[in-house]
């Protein structure tokens, strides 16, 4: 009987789970080592953020799950990665830490003979000084961080409703930030609630980002067709910024951020700030800092993970300049070159390089959004890479067969501007292929027949289905196969 | 450049009051009221849900 190791417990890792679990029954096992006791509906964490849901809405126990599955269950984070085993241990294993309350603190070594590292971000707000929930700005990353920032925000409500005007700054932290999109979500929330709670009058919106210009969500923008034109999604998102009346700030990487100042840095090389009363901004993110072994001992961290601490897989990641990028440059098995039976998805694996195109300050200083592949992207590659192990646990394969790269993917996304059943908004997405591939397409890099983009209360009925969909697929019900990624 | 040296920056006010030419508010198009009124339209928004689905799922299937 082999293992499947998955190491990380989030969209990406339980979709590998179940669909592997599915797949293998009883013939061979499949564990997970996931940090957390509970599962969370990241996307649904803007409605906790502004007080719309609670952290139990978004989240669930994992634990049933697995036994109901008969997936086997670590609770606790992974250490080291040791493929070639040691010299007491002739299989490749992982070192774990558990972090459950009765075992807290504890190590032991869990063997190994297929691993998926699916362990997410680190989320890394020590990047910049004051940023983050301990300091002076809040985050909707987790659902802890969700629910204090809704407490922040009814502070701030509560100031307004005595008169007092507030600023509200909402975007990214650093200037290699990605996931714009859920702070877009979060920023156009915030406003549909003050309206709500009828002291918008008083409150001064500001948007603040890394992206050279709106729209960029770090894909580069996207084209579509509407009314007549072929239009970049700069156009239709400074649109909606205007009409909700909400200045922003782009090319911008903060600083530092103050008990109620941010300073931050633009692509033109000035150090300016801008004064808060509340503020979100999302962190960049890093590798969780795994560690990686040979049989003697000696560190290979260097040889399977890039320098930002996401893992090596069957990219191209030489280094080039923008106008030499290619397609073929993403990986498409997520399978680490140097040690066949490991392999990354989700925001774990390393990408090749940006989407957006690369700028710098003078002063040197990077500006432009690192690569998203969280959602559905992640949750496909996690299928796919569930999908070629199995068939190679199961002699059906010696290599992996099926692909999901980036350059040949599609996405669709929803991100929500404001929510309710009757009077809400959500921008619906569609695009193909997510990483512009400028020599199939010229013009744009995408397939206008399936790059979309619309505004509307349907939008927001299916944000609303997507979160009821998802968290019933991830707790294996019935038929949840049926849920597509 | 510390804060101190800085010193805390003027409030910028309110989007309303800038909406005037040559600030960036006044370049973008704007929805006119009945479109609007279509994004919560519930009998037009219902056709756009049942399109929205399978645009998504003509995505999904292409994977």
């Amino acid at each position: 009987m082999a293992r499947l190791l998955i190491l990380g417990g989030g969209i990406a890792g339980q979709t590998a789970a179940l669909h592997a679990k599915k797949r293998l029954g009883g013939s061979h096992e499949v564990a997970v080592v996931t940090p957390n006791s509970l599962w969370n509906w990241i996307p649904s964490n803007i409605w906790v953020g502004v007080g719309l849901m609670k952290p139990e809405q978004v989240t669930f126990p994992l634990a049933p799950v697995y036994r109901k599955t008969g997936i086997l269950h670590y609770q606790a984070k992974a250490i080291s990665i040791h493929p070639e085993g040691s010299a007491g241990q002739p299989k490749p294993f992982v070192t774990i830490e558990h972090t459950a309350p009765e075992k807290k603190g504890r190590q032991e070594i869990v063997t190994y003979d297929y691993l998926i590292n699916s362990t997410g971000p680190k989320l890394n707000f020590d990047a910049t000084p004051g940023l983050g929930p301990l300091h002076h700005s809040q985050s909707v990353c987790t659902y802890d961080h969700a629910a204090h920032a809704a407490t922040a925000l009814d502070e701030a409500v509560a100031r307004m409703q005595r008169g007092e005007k507030q600023t509200l700054v909402i975007g990214t932290g650093h200037g290699t930030c990605t996931c714009q999109g859920a702070a877009f979500e979060y920023l156009f929330n915030v406003e549909f609630e003050l309206r709500r709670r009828k002291v918008r009058d008083q409150a001064n919106l500001i948007w603040i980002s890394n992206e050279q210009e709106l729209g960029d969500f770090g894909i580069g923008g996207m084209h579509i067709k509407r009314g007549g034109y072929i239009t970049h999604s700069r156009v239709f998102t400074e649109s909606l910024y205007t009409e909700r009346g909400v200045k922003w700030i782009t090319r911008a990487h903060v600083k530092e951020v103050g008990k109620d100042t941010i300073l931050y840095e633009t692509l033109d090389g000035e150090e300016k700030t801008v004064s808060f009363d509340f503020a979100m901004l999302l962190p960049p993110f890093a590798g969780v800092g795994l560690k990686a072994f040979d049989r003697q001992g000696a560190d290979i961290t260097g040889s399977i993970f890039a320098k930002n601490g996401f893992m090596l897989v069957d990219g191209n990641y030489e280094p080039k300049p923008y106008d030499q990028w290619l397609p073929a440059d993403w990986p498409s098995t997520y399978q680490n070159p140097k040690y066949k039976n490991i392999f990354a998805v989700g925001i774990a694996f390393a990408p090749p390089h940006a989407i957006s195109k690369p700028m710098t300050s003078p002063n040197g200083t990077p500006i432009f959004p690192a690569p998203p592949r969280t959602g559905m992207p992640s949750g496909v590659m996690a299928r796919q890479a569930a999908f070629n192990i199995t068939d190679m646990m199961e002699g059906r394969s010696e290599v992996p067969t099926r692909q999901a790269s980036l350059a040949k993917m599609g996405a669709a996304c929803i991100a929500s501007a404001g929510s309710s059943f009757l009077k809400g908004t959500a921008v619906a997405m569609t695009m193909y292929p997510i990483v512009p591939d400028f020599q199939t397409y010229p013009e744009t890099g995408r397939m206008l027949r399936y790059t979309t983009g619309e505004i509307g209360l349907a939008g927001h009925w299916i944000k609303h289905l997507l979160h009821f969909g998802f968290i019933y697929k991830a707790k294996a019900n019935p038929f949840w196969r049926l849920v597509p990624e | 450049m510390t804060f101190a040296a800085k010193g805390k920056p003027a409030m910028i006010e309110p989007s309303k009051s800038e909406r005037r030419p040559y600030e960036q508010s006044f370049y973008p198009p704007v929805p006119t009221p009945f479109t609007k009124r279509m994004r919560t339209n519930l009998l037009w928004q219902f056709f756009r849900f049942v399109v929205l689905n399978i645009k998504m799922l003509r995505m999904v299937r292409k994977h």
